[in-house]
């Protein structure tokens, strides 16, 4: 399936005075990881939040997010509930502060599936139990009746991937899912997030600063600057012949992209233009 | 261990009480000459920043030396340290907390050029300073909140390079950094550093950036060094299994779409260590 499973047009946020997004225009297609790059305060977090309808008080959104010919933006609160969680799941940067520190994972993975599909306990159990086996979390049955403490950062951020496709959602948003997580940790986890593309048809939202990581997973890389998307297109592309400037300079500053600095000298070059 | 070394740590150990108690450190060896840079690299809690608050004084080691100089760097008290002990410097991971909010940077950085002039060493003024780490002179005067991140760790090593150090530490000094700022202001440490003749211990677990500036590198796991030896022929040539996998993890930025190698859940790597 390559119909758009998501579509985010125009879209503007405003918060107070000052615009955060200034017309962001993105295309999630099902089976396919949509990288969204940037530095910090480019507004790559605030779509992700737009698109799930969390942001901040206070905050004024315009534009259109369209899932399943469905408008979302301006959808009244009830409805909008109903899809979170179960058509649009979203997975946070740091999981020790995502998942409750003291609910069981059993109550955290049950919990909206209860809500949402209206499962018997039994039922609820027997599906957590087959997600925790999905994301690879060691012995299912007994980390149900574990605390987010006693697993590690790896496992917890596993745990909260499980927990986002309790209801098989379409949409995956997956906001600097490996930031937190050392690097031999974090390649388990890409590997996690390739599959659900590749196996679930999950479309993939990949909110990351970290080139490597969108490297790695992405099927197409967007990159966004002062609220705005600067460039979007094929991973290859975009990292061998980059369209943008500042995408450009973005690749040059990092060890090991093509173009980028490979020596002392480079980034003393880099440091003096 | 030659001559020149600065600073020598051996068989440190440090621990965290706990039962059993943690050993965060279990037993390093290392050593930074004058005018070298070595890159201390090492995931979580394998003791990277516990061995550098270790080295100046910021925790008491439960076994082990470390001295600096020729004489021990004993724990640091409530009182000022001596004025010796200056010329070991430390630049922190994040300079939102390692910068004083309520002081002018200009007046912060004042403060390392006065702790050289203690010493009787002579560093030129925090304006000088500024204008070293590729910031206007003219923004002495202002306070730490107008600066970006990248700017405020700039501000950060021209605090610490004031003070005219001989061991610059720097504990994950570009880890709170956007990605485009991070080689240039681990390049500016290095250069810094070396210029004045200085050594500079550079903790991180970025990799692929350690290994531009370093003239060594030293892999941490578990508390221990697994793997210590000229950068080009660790990077370029791993000999132990858990550096393989360090690096096999890191994820190139070429846009191939290659997958970093999946760890090995269970891995259980030798601490035997490989020097070089």
């Amino acid at each position: 399936m390559t119909g758009a499973a998501l579509e985010i047009a125009g879209l503007r946020v405003h918060i107070g005075v000052s615009a955060i997004l200034r017309g962001v225009d993105l295309t999630l297609r099902s089976g396919q990881v949509q990288g969204l790059a940037g530095e910090s305060g480019s507004g790559k977090t605030m779509t992700g939040l737009a698109v799930m309808g969390l942001l901040p008080t206070g905050a004024t959104v315009a534009g259109s997010v369209r899932y399943d010919s469905q408008e979302l933006l301006g959808l009244p609160p009830r409805r909008r509930n109903a899809l979170r969680g179960a058509e649009l799941a979203m997975v946070f940067q740091d999981p020790a502060t995502s998942l409750h520190p003291m609910l069981s994972v059993g109550v955290q993975l049950t919990d909206h599936l209860r809500h949402h599909r209206k499962l018997s306990r039994a039922a609820a159990r027997e599906r957590a139990v087959e997600l925790l086996g999905r994301v690879r979390v060691p012995d299912p049955g007994g980390a149900l009746r574990r605390y987010p403490h006693q697993f590690s950062g790896g496992q917890r951020q596993r745990i909260a991937i499980a927990i986002a496709l309790a209801c098989s959602p379409r949409v995956l948003i997956a906001d600097e899912p490996t930031t937190a997580l050392d690097v031999t940790v974090q390649a388990g986890v890409l590997h996690l997030l390739r599959d659900l593309a590749d196996e679930l048809g999950l479309a993939v939202l990949l909110v990351t600063h970290d080139l490597g990581v969108m490297s790695a997973v992405a099927d197409r890389v967007a990159v966004m600057r002062d609220g705005e998307v600067v460039e979007d297109g094929e991973r290859e592309q975009v990292f061998t012949a980059p369209a943008h400037p500042y995408t450009a300079s973005l690749l040059a500053s990092l060890p090991g992209a093509a173009g980028g600095v490979q020596s002392l000298a480079d980034v003393r070059a880099l440091g003096a233009s | 261990m030659s001559e020149t070394d600065l600073l020598e740590v051996t068989g440190l150990r440090v621990e965290y009480r706990g039962r059993p108690p943690v050993r965060a450190v279990d037993g390093v060896d290392l050593a930074v000459a004058a005018g070298q840079v070595v890159g201390l690299v090492g995931e979580s809690g394998c003791g990277k920043s516990t061995l550098a608050r270790a080295v100046c004084g910021l925790v008491k080691p439960a076994a082990g030396t470390i001295s600096f100089d020729g004489a021990p760097v004993g724990p640091l008290g409530l009182r000022g340290r001596s004025a010796a002990l200056t010329r070991l410097q430390m630049v922190f991971q994040d300079p939102y907390s390692s910068l004083h909010p309520r002081r002018r940077i200009g007046a912060q950085i004042g403060d390392g050029v006065r702790a050289a002039a203690a010493r009787g060493a002579s560093s030129p003024a925090a304006a000088d300073w500024l204008e070293r780490v590729g910031l206007d002179p003219a923004w002495a005067s202002r306070y730490p909140h107008e600066f970006s991140g990248g700017q405020r760790q700039r501000i950060a090593i021209a605090r610490a390079l004031a003070a005219r150090p001989d061991l610059l530490i720097g504990d994950e000094p570009i880890s709170a950094l956007d990605a485009s700022t991070q080689a240039v202001v681990a390049a500016l440490m290095r250069d810094l550093a070396v210029d004045s003749g200085a050594g500079l211990l550079f903790i991180s677990h970025d990799l692929s950036v350690v290994r531009l500036i370093a003239d060594r590198l030293a892999v941490m796991y578990r508390g221990r060094i697994v793997e210590a030896g000229p950068t080009e022929d660790v990077w370029e040539d791993p000999q132990h299994p858990y550096t393989r996998a360090l690096l096999a993890a890191i994820p190139v930025p070429d846009g191939s779409g290659r997958m970093p190698a999946p760890p090995d859940d269970d891995a259980d790597y030798s601490l035997e260590p490989v020097l070089r």
